[in-house]
């Protein structure tokens, strides 16, 4: 099963659920934890332990100057910006280029191939006996966070139990984390710009065919917004984590709530089942 | 020569735009012939990349030099390797900066 935790709002607490889901699970069973969040991963903060690390390539264009004759059709078809073709050279700008290897297709000269660039790496560790995490990190300065993404999930395609913890927003990024996701659990906080990113979110996943449900983090006890929310989008509110200042001073020193307060594995262990039971997987 | 300048318009008469990728127009003027074009700019509303789009736009169109607000750095390389000479204007009219172009007053960007 693929449970994606995603938020809409940035610093709702996603890594906070997806860590100690997984770390709970984790003592009874396998499970794979994916650092999607690949601009600025931190789940090896909770987990740390020598990981293994490969490169993650996409391909580019390389133009053979002998071959060329300057028509500018790549220029032309290329929808991205990436080439411009001089009277005298083509000018490739990498960072615009998607990969898309349409220029390879419209050359009539068949001047174009493909060489692999780096854009970012793939790390995988065993931090603890049960539980395998993947860091996908996208290189600074390199645009696609999407194609790492896609690169660390691929990592724990047949992994049976996957948790995927998502950067914030609504963008490609959260799309590509998403997808193939049986379960969503979306990370909201009591607070207007939570609710609004949350509706967010919420229709994202609706809008894949994704079942999801709510956590709500750092509760002040004032949840009726977004708990009207939910009832209304017939989102089922999972777990409430109240505000605690112990809490967040656990999740500052890179510890685990659940290693540190077990009574609360329990409810991690309710929230899995939650995500089980109306993810339509049988108990 | 052939001079380029982004605006709002189509006419010499139109605002100038301080935008170079997302310029509306590109009018281009020979300066010998005395002949303008108006050149509609397909990428206004482009995603991104739109920079080096309209850097083709003029090197298809034999253009040697760019009277425009603000050039983006993938515009400006692409502009520099066609050897583009770029040059600032923030004012008025097309009109406007076609008379201090002639009058060799507008700012060369590096």
């Amino acid at each position: 099963m693929k449970i994606a935790v995603a938020s809409g709002k940035g610093g709702t607490g996603k890594s906070m659920v997806a860590a100690n889901l997984a770390y709970t699970l984790s003592l009874a069973e396998p499970v794979t934890l994916v650092d999607c969040d690949v601009e600025e991963p931190n789940l090896h903060l909770f987990f740390p332990g020598p990981a293994e690390s490969t490169d993650v390539t996409i391909p580019v264009p390389v133009f053979d100057t002998a071959a060329c004759d300057l028509c500018g059709k790549c220029g032309e078809f290329c929808q991205f910006g990436a080439i411009t073709v001089l009277r005298d050279r083509v000018l490739f700008f990498p960072e615009l280029c998607h990969s898309c290897g349409g220029c390879l297709l419209v050359c009539p000269k068949g001047a174009i191939t493909e060489s692999p660039v780096r854009i970012g790496t793939v790390s995988v560790s065993i931090p603890l006996p049960s539980l395998i995490l993947v860091t996908g990190l996208l290189d600074t300065g390199s645009p696609l966070a999407v194609p790492v993404i896609g690169a660390a999930k691929a990592r724990a395609a047949t992994h049976p139990l996957v948790f995927y913890d998502s950067s914030p927003g609504t963008a490609c990024p959260v799309i590509e984390t998403l997808d193939g996701s049986d379960f969503c659990v979306l990370v909201t906080e009591s607070t207007p710009f939570g609710l609004h990113d949350l509706e967010l979110a919420a229709d994202v996943v609706a809008g894949m065919g994704i079942p999801a449900g709510v956590v709500i983090n750092r509760s002040d006890g004032e949840d009726e917004a977004t708990l009207d929310f939910c009832a209304e989008h017939d989102l089922e509110v999972m777990m409430t984590v109240p505000f605690d200042r112990e809490f967040a001073a656990i999740q500052n020193q890179g510890c685990l709530l659940c290693r540190e307060h077990p009574e609360w594995q329990e409810r991690f262990r309710a929230l899995y089942s939650g995500c089980r039971h109306l993810a339509g997987v049988s108990p | 020569m052939k001079v380029c300048f982004t605006a709002k318009g189509a006419t010499l008469e139109s605002l100038s735009e301080e935008r170079f990728g997302r310029a509306p127009f590109f009018i281009i003027i020979d300066l010998d012939s005395g002949a303008s074009e108006a050149v509609q700019n397909p990428y206004v509303e482009g995603a991104g990349g739109v920079g080096p789009k309209a850097a083709q736009i003029l090197i298809s169109h034999d253009v040697t030099a760019l009277v425009s607000g603000q050039v983006g750095g993938n515009a400006r390389e692409a502009l520099m390797a066609a050897g583009i000479e770029m040059f600032t204007f923030r004012g008025s009219s097309v009109n406007d900066a076609l008379e201090q172009f002639k009058k060799n007053a507008l700012q060369r960007s590096e």
